[in-house]
């Protein structure tokens, strides 16, 4: 639990990335540019979030048995670049990339944590609900990850990492937030649709209302990076946003186009948030009431679980 | 090179926002309830200063009572300022209502010809005991509720005489910070010399809140919001806040609690009223 108060904010870059379709070295070399730009700043971001597929693109159907990395040629590629641009300038990487692993393919997100003496992947996760319904097919090129993990990040402390309609169940960000996450990170990739809504599409504003709602209920920061541009015909619909823990929206970018949206957070405004409403400490004090329900669905054995 | 989307500049001082049409519903609601559904009273009395708090409260009152069922007490002191008399009449004008006035001066000076050497602080407190004697008397005279006029800020910084401007059984405005009874007071259509002149206490000559304070009200109304939210020295000083400033605000605060509470009263029993003999204040 961090609690002693922060002297600076952290910086943040969300990179609202806008591929071309399954051109990955191409996608990989504007990266650079992007990165470039970011090392360049007066006061450069330690953390980068990209968004969901972020060098490929979203909707590659069996075109992602060919794009496809394992984590650790992914976090080298990603590394590199930063370290042709930046030098040994430390910071941290989150990025979405379909990756395979010993011929099991997963819609997944690296986290990445570079210093001055080596690079580090602390985490992958692997898309929990691959949405195969309507507009989406991912179950039947891809399989599912099963386990919400926090980890350390040296910037923000207990995080979880959690991809797309991961967080569109609110059982799994509640898990995040019982298991310790503080931050709550988001790589996306949102297909918008609805006309009928008022100055934006329907699918944006559900978006900010879902992620305001877990930030809010948590009291935890929630960073999406959604990806842009038109993938044939489906827009993406970008939004990357930064909510603090009492769910106010602290910066949120427009749905159509490629950007780098900043934020500086105080991490321990979690305390605060937590303290003014603390439904994550009631949870905690129900919840062995609520999980003993013999109406509910029967939890698997150690045994049933299947390797990730 | 991307475009870059930045966050609205931080400002630790920007001004706590309300909804005034908002806020104004609620508080008109609320004062319905209180004097009508909870009490059966269907008229106020509100000392009128002549400032912008009571003004403010005279207004939502007239909106939730009738102005025909609003009586607005002007208490002048003879060292009073006259344009206090002046602005208050602006308000009785404004809203209809029915104003009276009632000179203190007798009563306040015929205790401290007793009194020569009390200080300007005393004296402040006679002048302020006095018009809340007046107003709860003028109440049952008028068979209306009284209706404090207090705003949070000063609440929260002490700045209020003891068992005096809080007397009052209700206060629209006790939780409204200093700047936000301004906004109030702008869209209820406040008479806007009221709102612009320095606020003012008229205890003593040439005497203004934020002299006595030592620090503006929006800078204070800044640093309370964030300081209530549970934000320590550190951390608000991390955020922009002057870190003397926090330190002023926070003494004041932290020296007057015992001013937002009834009187201590020690326990002997195990029916102590308010420790174990509890009941909600509606009940």
């Amino acid at each position: 639990m961090q609690s002693d108060s922060q002297a600076a904010p952290a910086r943040i870059a969300l990179v609202q990335s806008k591929p071309r379709k399954g051109a990955y070295v191409e996608n990989l070399a504007a990266l650079r540019a992007v990165f470039a730009q970011l090392a360049a700043l007066d006061a450069p971001p330690q953390l980068l979030v990209l968004p969901e597929a972020a060098l490929t693109g979203y909707f590659l159907e069996g075109a992602v048995y060919e794009s496809a990395r394992s984590a650790e040629r992914f976090g080298h590629e990603l590394s590199s670049l930063w370290r042709d641009v930046a030098g040994q300038r430390p910071v941290e990487i989150v990025a979405g990339f379909y990756e395979v692993d010993n011929g099991s393919y997963y819609n997944s997100a690296i986290w990445l944590a570079l210093d001055e003496r080596e690079t580090r992947i602390l985490h992958v996760h692997r898309k929990l609900f691959l949405p195969t319904y309507g507009v989406f097919d991912e179950e039947r090129f891809l399989s599912r990850g099963n386990r919400v993990q926090v980890f350390e990040s040296p910037l923000l402390g207990a995080t979880a990492l959690l991809i797309c309609e991961d967080v569109w169940h609110s059982m799994v960000p509640t898990i995040a937030a019982l298991k310790g996450a503080r931050s709550i990170v988001v790589p996306s990739a949102a297909p918008g649709r609805g006309i009928d809504g008022e100055g934006e599409l329907v699918s944006v504003a559900r978006w900010r209302e879902l992620l305001r709602g877990i930030a809010m209920e948590h009291g935890c920061f929630v960073l999406y990076a959604g990806l842009a541009g038109f993938e044939g015909g489906k827009g993406m619909t970008g939004s990357s946003c930064a909510i603090g823990p009492d769910g106010t929206m602290l910066v949120q970018a427009d749905a159509d186009d490629a950007c780098i949206v900043r934020a500086e957070i105080f991490l321990d405004d979690v305390e605060i948030a937590r303290a003014n409403l603390p439904l994550l400490g009631d949870l905690r004090a129900v919840l062995p009431d609520l999980l003993s329900d013999e109406e509910l669905p029967r939890l698997r054995g150690r045994d049933d679980a299947s390797g990730c | 090179m991307l475009p870059v989307v930045d966050p609205p500049q931080r400002d630790a001082y920007a001004t706590p926002k309300i909804d005034a049409a908002v806020a104004a519903r609620w508080l008109v609601a609320f004062l319905r309830d209180e004097c009508i559904g909870r009490r059966g009273i269907k008229n106020a009395v509100i000392g009128l200063s002549g400032g912008v708090d009571s003004a403010v409260t005279a207004y939502l009152c007239a909106r939730a009572l009738g102005p025909q069922n609003v009586h607005l007490i002007r208490m002048p002191y003879r060292l009073s300022s006259p344009a206090s008399l002046e602005d208050a009449q602006l308000v009785i004008d404004a809203l209809g209502a029915a104003g009276h006035t009632v000179d203190i001066s007798a009563a306040v000076d015929g205790y401290l010809q007793y009194e020569p050497d009390a200080d300007p602080r005393r004296r402040g407190n006679v002048l302020a005991r006095t018009r809340m004697l007046v107003l709860f008397d003028q109440s049952v005279k008028f068979a209306a509720l009284p209706i404090g006029t207090g705003n949070k800020t000063e609440r929260l910084l002490g700045y209020f005489t003891w068992h005096a401007d809080d007397t009052p059984p209700i206060n629209p405005l006790g939780d409204l910070l200093k700047t936000q009874v301004w906004e109030l007071a702008r869209y209820l259509g406040v008479p806007t010399p009221i709102i612009e002149k320095a606020p003012s206490a008229d205890l003593e000559a040439n005497q203004t809140d934020e002299g006595d304070l030592g620090i503006r009200y929006p800078r204070a109304d800044a640093i309370l919001s964030s300081m209530l939210l549970g934000y320590r020295h550190e951390q608000l000083v991390a955020r922009g806040f002057d870190a003397a400033e926090v330190t002023l605000v926070r003494g004041r605060v932290d020296g007057t609690h015992w001013k937002r509470h009834l009187p201590t009263t020690a326990m002997l029993t195990d029916t102590a009223i308010n420790e174990f003999y509890l009941r909600p204040v509606d009940y």
